[in-house]
């Protein structure tokens, strides 16, 4: 866990070729590949149901794949599962607890699932707790705690074995602003200490703070792949213009619009004008007489390059 | 976990995934039943309690209130002994055969729907099958603590006057699996909570419990009734327990059909129960 990656050639932790599952006749992951070396915090972004949670699930070993290969540390997850599952931490996307177990408990009762003597667990739990900044609800029940805490249990948990990879699906996803940049600053420090990360996010900041690299995924396909600052570059402009004329004339606005900036995209609350400059096309707008109830000019994100990809945003 | 912990604190390194894996391999089922087991010591009081004064009250209202009014009315008596002697094995299984419809039922519908349990242990190396035969593990070690206890109370009440009456811990523990492994696998089938396991009680685990020879020999029921008992664990576990527990006089190939059906009954119970966990968790 301490180990940082090394340089040289990419040794690679997770390698998926052409990974496709069906549940029947639908198609959750529809052949996907990636590879992604130690050490590195990988992202799998897309909206609900891109099919970003089976990916995990056939990476962590408890989902058969239907076709293409599937590697984890050198080992095939549909037939070493165990082997597989002994490198992994987890963090699922729902809590699961033991809520009639104390806190510190619930750790080592998972620590035992990997065979771990008491006599490591004891204190690795004392470690952990500190680690989440729980040591002070320890001998607590698990329904006393908030959302947040519950959730840096769960990463807790998943790193009582000490795993070189951490699974976090969704690790944020209901918490508090204040709660989710603690769980960032906890995750930084894992990734300093050389754990691949592996995440699957809705949020856009979650995947620009953490990931090195990324895939977006949308209806089980892989739509682009590479680092934040790439796929900004490639997909989008430097600046983005937000313009509100209300909702009814949001629509209409458009044809008014032609020709400011590199791209027009017009959505139900708002409409975005793609610019290098968006100071120059705000007042492009204004010279055109155009009086929006509100204007914006911000820096462009992962959230447009997932409009440009796949035309809709990520969090209805 | 910070740096300066882990430098402090050479020494505390986890074993290798690899030893994880041969360890949860070989041991992983044990791994989930000392889960299980600790939750079950928030509540141990309550099954030491359920132990000890679930007997004592039958014993005292059935075996002492009621066998006043029916050893003077029956001078055969039960087989030739009093009625706390007849009904003694019979409640002990019928406890083990109640536990198991609670133990068996609403912890199940926790591990896969309400708090999920299941899935934390599924995502470490252990397999579905393992987080099965944990449960079951636990639960018997439950089964064995409870009828223990309730035979020390049956013995005490002298109820037991056979050598061989402890066996019937054994015998009931084994009713409890029988009745209780079939209706895991059932429990791990559901999927949304309609009240099913409200029914199991009143519909099936009730009416066996009246009419499996509980109360009064089976054969003095009509025939119309009397198949209840032949397909219930609690009457196959209660004559078994009566052959141990006052040296019944049973034809011995009856005896060894009791075993055989709750056997029969257990494994049957395992192979679907097993079946369902995998193909629910498996995904």
């Amino acid at each position: 866990m301490s180990r940082p990656a090394e340089s040289g050639p990419p040794e690679y932790v997770i390698t998926a070729e052409n990974l496709t599952k069906r549940y029947g006749d639908v198609v959750a992951v529809d052949g996907i590949s990636f590879s992604v070396p130690a050490g590195e915090a990988f992202g799998l972004l897309g909206p609900n149901g891109a099919g970003k949670s089976t990916t995990m699930k056939m990476i962590g070993g408890v989902s058969q794949r239907t076709s293409g290969s599937l590697s984890i540390m050198g080992l095939d997850p549909d037939e070493n599962g165990p082997e597989v599952r002994a490198h992994l931490g987890v963090v699922p996307q729902q809590d699961n607890l033991d809520e009639e177990l104390k806190v510190r408990d619930n750790l080592l009762v998972y620590g035992r699932y990997f065979g771990l003597p008491m006599s490591y667990l004891k204190p690795k739990a004392d470690e952990l707790l500190e680690f989440a900044q729980l040591t002070d609800k320890a001998k607590s029940k698990v329904d006393a705690l908030s959302g947040g805490m519950k959730r840096r249990l769960t990463i807790a948990r998943s790193l009582i074995n000490e795993p070189r990879i951490l699974l976090l699906d969704e690790p944020t996803t209901g918490l508090d602003p204040q709660a989710r940049h603690i769980l960032w600053d906890r995750l930084f420090r894992l990734k300093e200490q050389g754990v691949t990360l592996i995440l699957t996010t809705h949020y856009m900041d979650e995947a620009e703070q953490l990931c090195d690299r990324l895939i977006v995924v949308d209806k089980g396909r892989i739509m682009a792949e590479g680092s934040p600052a790439s796929l900004i570059r490639e997909y989008s402009t430097r600046e983005v213009l937000e313009l509100r004329f209300g909702s009814e004339r949001n629509a209409t606005v458009g044809a008014e619009l032609e020709g400011i900036g590199e791209r027009l995209e017009t959505l139900p609350d708002r409409v975005l004008i793609y610019a290098h400059d968006g100071e120059a096309a705000l007042e492009e707008v204004s010279a055109r007489g155009l009086r929006p109830v509100t204007s914006l000019v911000r820096r462009s994100s992962l959230e447009d390059v997932f409009l440009r990809l796949t035309g809709r945003s990520l969090v209805d | 976990m910070t740096r300066q912990a882990t430098t402090a604190a050479p020494a505390l390194r986890a074993h290798s995934p690899e030893v994880s894996a041969a360890r949860a391999r070989r041991w992983g089922s044990l791994y989930f039943a000392e889960h299980v087991l600790r939750v079950m010591k928030s509540y141990g009081w309550t099954i030491v309690m359920y132990g000890v004064g679930q007997p004592v009250a039958y014993l005292f209202a059935m075996g002492v209130g009621l066998a006043t009014l029916v050893d003077t009315n029956s001078e055969a008596g039960f087989g030739g002994v009093s009625y706390l002697v007849f009904i003694a094995p019979a409640l002990l299984v019928s406890a083990a055969v109640m536990t198991a419809a609670n133990e068996f039922t609403f912890p199940v519908m926790d591990g896969f729907k309400w708090r999920r349990i299941y899935y934390g242990p599924h995502a470490s190396p252990l397999t579905p099958e393992q987080i099965a035969f944990g449960q079951i593990i636990a639960v018997t070690v439950r089964f064995l603590l409870q009828s223990a206890i309730y035979f020390a109370v049956v013995a005490l009440f002298g109820a037991s006057p056979s050598g061989w009456g402890w066996v019937s811990i054994l015998v009931a523990t084994l009713a409890g699996l029988s009745f209780g492994l079939p209706l895991m696998a059932y429990a791990a089938s559901i999927k949304q909570d309609k009240g099913q396991f409200a029914m199991v009680m009143r519909f099936i685990v009730m009416p066996l419990f009246l009419f499996s020879g509980t109360f009064f020999p089976l054969d003095t029921l009509p025939l119309a009734v009397r198949w209840i008992g032949w397909i219930s664990p609690i009457w196959h576990g209660t004559e078994l327990g009566r052959v141990f527990s006052y040296g019944y006089p049973e034809e011995p190939l009856l005896t060894i059909a009791h075993v055989v059906f709750l056997l029969a009954l257990t494994v049957a119970g395992w192979v679907l129960t097993k079946r369902q966990f995998i193909r629910r968790m498996a995904g």
